[in-house]
């Protein structure tokens, strides 16, 4: 047997064993439950990298469950092959380093920070779950297997946003808003499959999209896609949940909440692009997308200004944030007929965007982690009550401010990188579009100016004479995902050429995605 | 015409969940709303691999030439019903904690979270 034709069911195998495992080793040792996590979720990252180096040199890879051959005969003589499929190119390798990454982190991030919680075991399980989920979000290849995961996902997320309902109310408000927005997601998600189902008789994704003709229904389906998955990517107007939820959970979670919100927008760009491609009409759905992302800047930033809350007014942010991959990638889906306009700017354009996905998962995890930080040795969220930080909490202040200069668009680091591709081929398509994005960016910079301020600058506070910096397991945590900003923000040019344009090369061209399925048709 | 039923069904159902959630302020309500969609939508992946006349998917047991419903939304349904039952626990159970917190379950007074 060779194990290395089987990493992609390992990626997802080993958290869910290890998800059903933390409780049974909880129950002996409480404190082996993070150490377990941690050590899965290793593992994971670790093949998750190998199977990115093989599918960026190789090619894009399909793992088979069931049937090998789509004609397959049982002994009997019934052709009827039971085959699921992963298929995986280099656009769900992309998202699937970030999981990867910000898993492993918010585990890493977990072992001081939930210590003094009850119910560790379940905690770390749902985590685990949670990251099975996303992982199977972005490898699947099969539309109802992708439904199932989308449940998966969104369960494992609803108890770890209520996880502190116990003793408080707000939590349970928070985790009940996102359980109804995603149960609705998901039927409506399960809807179209039926659609899809009851036309053409096939569940897979790439099979669904050799045969596609944007039939009626094929439009009624692709209009319950585009606005559920948007909401659960937390685009105005359906936002209302993304404030409450990212501002109740506990910190780590949250971050993996942002990762969970980025697949949910990998899959809308997935139906689009991969399974819709030039059968639709690019031009009013690119607008329709762009109009989201305008929306969500916009919307986004402006809210974040008004509050007082550190981690509501990051939350706003990260709605802000997901406008410009709305932006970048409808640029690019708008230009998709015309291969002209495509080469010239089309390309760069989702390029910034997709590049900016995992940007904004690295930056926002990182600022999320600092206000759980400040939160772990303040014991408040509110920015009125906090200052003179940077005293105690030098680590931290150098962490946010890193993140912070990240999320403005500050060169060196990887925001300005994503931003600037994003500008400079957005004003080809539409001057007007590029200014609001330019003037989104240094509302989010003055934002952060007055979270600086507000927090870590001024004199020690006495309330605050006790606190000292956050143990090593977070600082590490933190660090790790500021290398990864500072290194993005060196070197743009490695990471857009080789991770990136293959990425946004495999959304485009639907037969790349495809063929790997159906060659052996 | 009388085959469409089901599909009138379906509307019905979608129609009354959303509608539920849109005008009623009760979370048990909210959470009967979601579990009417669901309902619905399973009717009709149900409905989708119906056959008139057909027996069950059975291929070991079928006499020959029998037409046969289709097997696969059968599957598919299953598993949303048991995904179903996975939300609504989980609904009901955040709404538990919101009582427990609140006092109540009226949704305008559980705003503690706003702005």
């Amino acid at each position: 047997m060779n194990l290395s034709n089987h990493i992609p069911i390992l990626i997802v195998a080993i958290p869910l064993l290890a998800a059903f495992l933390v409780p049974l080793i909880g129950r002996i040792n409480k404190k082996a439950t993070g150490t377990l996590t941690t050590l899965a979720l290793s593992v994971s990252l670790i093949l998750t990298i190998t199977l990115a180096v093989k599918i960026l040199t190789v090619g894009p890879q399909a793992y088979v469950f069931g049937a090998t051959s789509p004609s397959l005969t049982l002994p009997s003589g019934l052709k009827f092959p039971i085959r699921i499929m992963f298929q995986i190119d280099a656009m769900g390798i992309f998202m699937g380093l970030i999981t990867a990454v910000v898993s492993f982190v918010g585990a890493v991030y977990s072992l001081v920070f939930m210590k003094q919680h009850s119910g560790l075991d379940k905690y770390y399980s749902l985590l685990l779950l949670l990251t099975v989920g996303m992982f199977g979000m972005e490898f699947t290849g099969d539309m109802f297997n992708f439904f199932v995961f989308l449940e998966i996902a969104s369960i494992a997320s609803v108890a770890l946003i209520s996880f502190r309902g116990i003793d408080l109310g707000e939590p349970a408000e928070a985790g009940f808003k996102y359980m109804v927005v995603s149960s609705i997601s998901a039927l409506m998600v399960l809807f179209a499959v039926g659609i899809f189902y009851g036309q053409y008789d096939i569940l897979n994704f790439a099979a669904i999209a050799s045969v596609i003709k944007y039939s009626q229904l094929d439009k009624i389906a692709l209009g319950l896609l585009i606005p559920v998955l948007a909401m659960k990517a937390g685009a105005v107007p359906m936002h209302m949940w993304t404030p409450d939820a990212y501002s109740e959970a506990p910190a780590p979670i949250t971050m993996m909440l942002v990762a969970t919100s980025q697949a949910s927008l990998y899959a809308l760009f997935r139906v689009v692009f991969s399974l819709y491609n030039i059968s639709l009409n690019a031009l009013t759905v690119g607008w329709i997308i762009i109009i989201f992302g305008l929306l969500s800047m916009f919307i986004g930033v402006t809210m974040a200004i008004i509050q007082k809350d550190i981690k509501r007014l990051m939350a706003y942010h990260a709605v802000s944030q997901t406008g410009y991959m709305f932006l970048g990638v409808g640029v690019g889906l708008a230009v998709l007929a015309n291969p002209v306009a495509l080469n010239q700017y089309g390309i760069t354009a989702m390029e910034g965007g997709i590049f900016h996905i995992m940007n904004h998962a690295m930056y926002k995890g990182l600022l999320f982690l600092t206000a759980g930080a400040l939160f772990f040795r303040t014991g408040t969220k509110n920015l009125d009550k906090m200052g003179g930080l940077a005293h105690s909490m030098k680590y931290t202040t150098i962490f946010f401010i890193i993140g912070a200069a990240a999320i403005a668009g500050l060169p060196p680091f990887n925001g300005f990188a994503s931003k600037l591709l994003i500008y400079e081929s957005v004003y080809k398509f539409n001057p007007l579009l590029s200014i609001i994005a330019m003037v989104v960016s240094i509302l989010t910079l003055a934002s952060f100016v007055k979270v600086f301020h507000s927090a870590f600058l001024g004199p020690k506070l006495p309330q605050f004479k006790e606190v000292k910096e956050v143990p090593r397991s977070m600082v590490f945590a933190m660090a790790v995902l500021s290398c990864i900003i500072i290194f993005f923000g060196l070197f743009p040019d490695l990471i857009v050429k080789n991770l990136v344009h293959p990425a946004v090369m495999s959304l485009i061209e639907q037969l790349q995605y495809t063929g790997t399925v159906l060659g052996g048709m | 015409m009388i085959g469409n039923f089901p599909y009138v069904a379906v509307v019905i159902f979608i129609g009354l969940g959303i509608y539920t959630l849109m005008f009623k302020k009760n979370l048990i309500k909210i959470a009967i709303g979601v579990v009417l969609i669901e309902n619905g939508v399973n009717l009709f992946l149900i409905t989708l691999g119906y056959r008139k006349g057909a027996i069950a998917p059975i291929y070991t047991q079928a006499p020959s030439g029998q037409a046969m419903v289709l097997p696969t939304p059968q599957a598919l349904t299953l598993t949303s019903i048991v995904i179903g039952i996975a939300t609504t626990a989980l609904i009901l159970s955040v709404a538990m904690m919101i009582y427990k917190h609140y006092g109540t379950l009226d949704t305008d007074q559980v705003r503690r979270l706003r702005g």
